[in-house]
């Protein structure tokens, strides 16, 4: 069976489907709807490799469809699907991960009394993600980016009785909504300059060279390139999305969420559709590289950007006390590192970050839940402790993802795809400092994670139920060691001397390897600060084990105030209430002023006024008119009540009389022929 | 059967839906979207007679539709909004009880 463009649409209309049927069984209809869901992601993931097949076949090649949605004006509004290298990696790894966790969900989730509605919710989200995937128009992309963030804003709420967990959910929705408004601004202005939204379109498309080459010619007043200036608002909607600075303030406290929600969205898939975005819209970004005397280069921001993320949320991650908070901020970091390889020049770094990230950051997310799973939902590590005796395989595995996301050397993916992105940052001929960022961050990335396995796995049990965990079902601990798996064999694909995977997104036949020696000197000093960053953690927290709940933690013990300021996410949330949150209730306080003294004063001065007309002519009528007039005013009156009572205030009463009145248009209609 | 009867007949089944649920339910919220249901039964009924009808090339149907969705979800904030006011002042959304306006 041959997959093209044309059949593409059948990766996202399958778990479409499920999330109908999710939607439509009884609430009792459990293993109906969590049964379509796995089916429809396993069926998705089938094709999606079918799909791969072929993509593969001519890597250089765009495959499209094109339709028109809906005429308007001269034009049609087009949408289209795509096949090429970089979408079919992104769907195989999106269905591959997200069946591993549905499977893990039917574990994590049997005791809740919602079961049925999570996997619709994980349905949708998974179709539109695929959506997003397979989208060949700017208009299409943003549609399904829309339906992700309402998935997402679902799922962080799905315990909504938790107050905590809606205002999360409200939270993620506003802040990427900020994203999204200059992403939408983009996509006008794309269309304004060309007219259309299609990626690739026989030379018409807005990645193709003549669109690129005008919108890089086009100087704007402000001396940007056409190019710059849409590139940067489309990056507001990834900045949004992906958790960047300075809009990551939504995805810790996204975290809320259930688990497996937190390693399918806010980890593996979701958070990396900005990476999946730029890497998509490359062309149009990097329009302006061929510019020399531009104020900045739109890749440059994104550089910036990057690496700022990087270094932050390594930075905060290290004071954090709750293990899935450790893991957001890692996730921050890890995004701002693909971010940084795609400002730096090198997508295919980014994506190969992107791909090896998705299956260890959801070994350790789902590692995590199979810990809080055991521990009766404590997920303080400080409360924690010796469950290396207990859960072995929830141990083995999360050691394996730990050491990937730490880039230890050789064997775990996570290295050789940190490496292709340091090797790129220092290839960039820009600035040094994001490769520096991107350095202080693999100390730090090494340093809190050993932190995390000392705490939770090591020393003794720090409460009851940490003390009473056993392993988890078998449905929970397979996709970990299916993940574990692949957390290492993927790092193979792309190693530097077989670069296979790079060749393949880069549309190149054939496989062009070098030696391991290449950048050798760069590889000796992140080995080295990885080692650094190990043996640092180890040192702090794992000789000298922490023995209660409530002891101290050794760093804050040496710095309280560089703790407590870590420990309070340097302080973004309290920033943006003080400005962003008091400015808004002032604009509110503001509107409500003007409603009351500017439009209420206008009304009551009126009033005031028709009063004193009113007092001027009642001389006028006390004296002549009145007493004729009573006598039928009184007559009005007792009309005016009768028909008052019609008025029953009762909105079904009303409705009911219209439907009636409908009822009696229709059958007028009818029976009298039409006329 | 032609496409526009099919057409037809689903936002029939549609509009008597929201109808129903307009009509039979007492909480605020569904009556809302039993509402806006029957304002989507009317607006696949224009972009039926659009697709289907004589004049096929201009945008009238769509732009008609399109218009009327800008609206409902207009309506449908303030029509929220009212909700929670309600909610706010009574503790209930029963559109029984929201009656104060009776003559």
């Amino acid at each position: 069976m041959i997959i093209s463009a044309q059949h593409l649409w059948l990766i996202p209309a399958l778990p479409l489907l499920a999330a109908g049927i999710g939607a439509l069984t009884p609430r009792g209809g459990r293993s109906l709807s969590a049964g379509a869901a796995i089916a429809a992601m396993v069926a998705a993931f089938i094709l999606s490799c079918l799909a791969l097949r072929t993509a593969l076949i001519d890597p250089a090649a765009h495959q499209t469809f094109n339709f028109a949605w809906f005429d308007l004006g001269h034009g049609a509004v087009r949408l289209g699907f795509l096949l090429d290298p970089l979408t079919a990696f992104m769907c195989v790894m999106v269905t591959f991960v997200g069946a591993l966790i549905f499977i893990f969900s039917t574990g994590y989730m049997k005791d809740d009394a919602n079961f049925k509605q999570f996997f619709c919710f994980l349905s949708l989200f998974a179709a539109a993600m695929l959506g997003l995937l397979v989208a060949n128009s700017l208009l299409l992309l943003f549609i399904c980016w829309e339906l992700v963030g309402l998935a997402s804003y679902l799922l962080i709420g799905f315990w909504f009785h938790k107050p905590s967990a809606a205002a999360a959910a409200k939270k993620a929705f506003i802040t990427t909504r900020i994203g999204d408004l200059g992403f939408l601004f983009g996509i006008l202005w794309l269309y304004d300059a060309r007219g259309t939204l299609l990626f690739f379109d026989g030379g018409h498309g807005v990645l193709e060279a003549a669109s690129l080459s005008a919108m890089a010619g086009t100087t704007l007043s402000c001396g940007l390139a056409l190019s710059t200036a849409i590139g940067l608002l489309i990056f507001c909607g990834a900045v949004g999305k992906s958790g960047q600075f300075p809009l990551h303030v939504w995805l810790p406290d996204a975290m809320e969420g259930p688990t497996p929600v937190s390693a399918l969205i806010h980890a593996a898939t979701m958070v990396a559709a900005g990476v999946f975005l730029i890497a998509r819209v490359y062309p149009l970004m990097s329009a302006d590289q061929v510019l020399a005397s531009v104020p900045v280069h739109a890749l440059t921001v994104v550089a910036f950007i990057g690496g700022i993320t990087a270094l932050m949320g390594a930075c905060i991650a290290v004071a954090q006390n709750d293990i899935k908070r450790v893991l957001a901020f890692s996730t921050v970091s890890q995004l701002g590192y693909m971010m940084l390889a795609l400002g730096v020049g090198s997508w295919v770094a980014a994506i190969f970050h992107l791909l090896t990230h998705a299956f260890f950051k959801a070994l350790l997310f789902l590692g995590a839940g199979s810990v809080i799973h055991a521990a009766h939902h404590e997920q303080d590590m400080r409360s924690l402790g010796g469950l290396r005796g207990p859960m072995k395989t929830t141990f083995a595995t999360f050691a394996i993802g730990m050491m990937a996301l730490a880039g230890v050397p050789f064997l775990f993916s996570g290295f050789w795809s940190k490496e292709a992105i340091l090797h790129a940052a220092l290839e960039w001929d820009v600035s040094i400092l994001p490769l520096i960022m991107g350095l202080a961050a693999v100390v730090l990335t090494a340093f809190y994670m050993t932190r995390l396995v000392a705490e939770v796995f090591f020393g003794k049990a720090r409460s009851h139920a940490a003390e009473h965990a056993h392993e988890s079902p078998a449905t929970m601990t397979i996709p970990l060691v299916i993940l574990a798996a692949c957390a290492i064999a993927l790092g193979f694909l792309g190693t530097p001397a077989f670069p296979w995977l790079q060749a393949k997104l880069l549309g190149e036949a054939e496989v062009h390897g070098h030696s391991l020696l290449v950048g050798a000197g760069l590889m000796g000093l992140s080995i080295v600060l990885v080692a650094l960053g190990l043996g640092a953690g180890w040192a702090i927290y794992g000789r000298k084990l922490r023995q209660s709940a409530t002891a101290k933690d050794p760093l804050e013990t040496a710095s309280p105030p560089l703790f407590a300021a870590l420990a309070a996410r340097l302080g973004f949330d309290e920033l943006y209430a003080a400005t962003v949150g008091r400015a808004n209730l002032a604009f509110g306080a503001l509107s409500a002023g003007f409603d009351r003294y500017v439009l209420g004063g206008t009304i009551s001065f009126l009033t005031r006024f028709a009063h004193f007309t009113g007092v001027v002519s009642l001389e006028n009528d006390e004296s002549g008119l009145n007493a004729g007039f009573n006598a039928t005013s009184e007559k009005l009156r007792g009309a005016g009540q009768s028909y008052s009572k019609a008025q029953t205030g009762d909105a079904h009463g009303y409705l009911r009389v219209l439907a009636l009145a409908f009822v009696v248009l229709v059958l007028l209609v009818v029976l009298g022929g039409g006329r | 059967m032609s496409p526009l009867h099919i057409c037809l007949l689903f936002s029939s089944a549609l509009f008597c839906i929201g109808l129903v649920g307009a009509l039979a339910r007492s909480n605020t919220i569904l009556v809302l979207l039993g509402i806006e249901l029957m304002l989507n039964a009317a607006n696949i009924n224009f972009i039926a007679f659009w697709r289907y009808g004589p004049n096929h090339a201009d945008g009238t149907g769509i732009i008609f539709v399109l218009f009327s969705i800008a609206v409902a979800a207009a309506e449908a904030a303030v029509g929220l909004a009212l909700v929670i006011a309600i909610y706010r002042h009574r503790q209930t959304i029963r559109l029984q009880e929201a009656n104060t306006l009776k003559g």
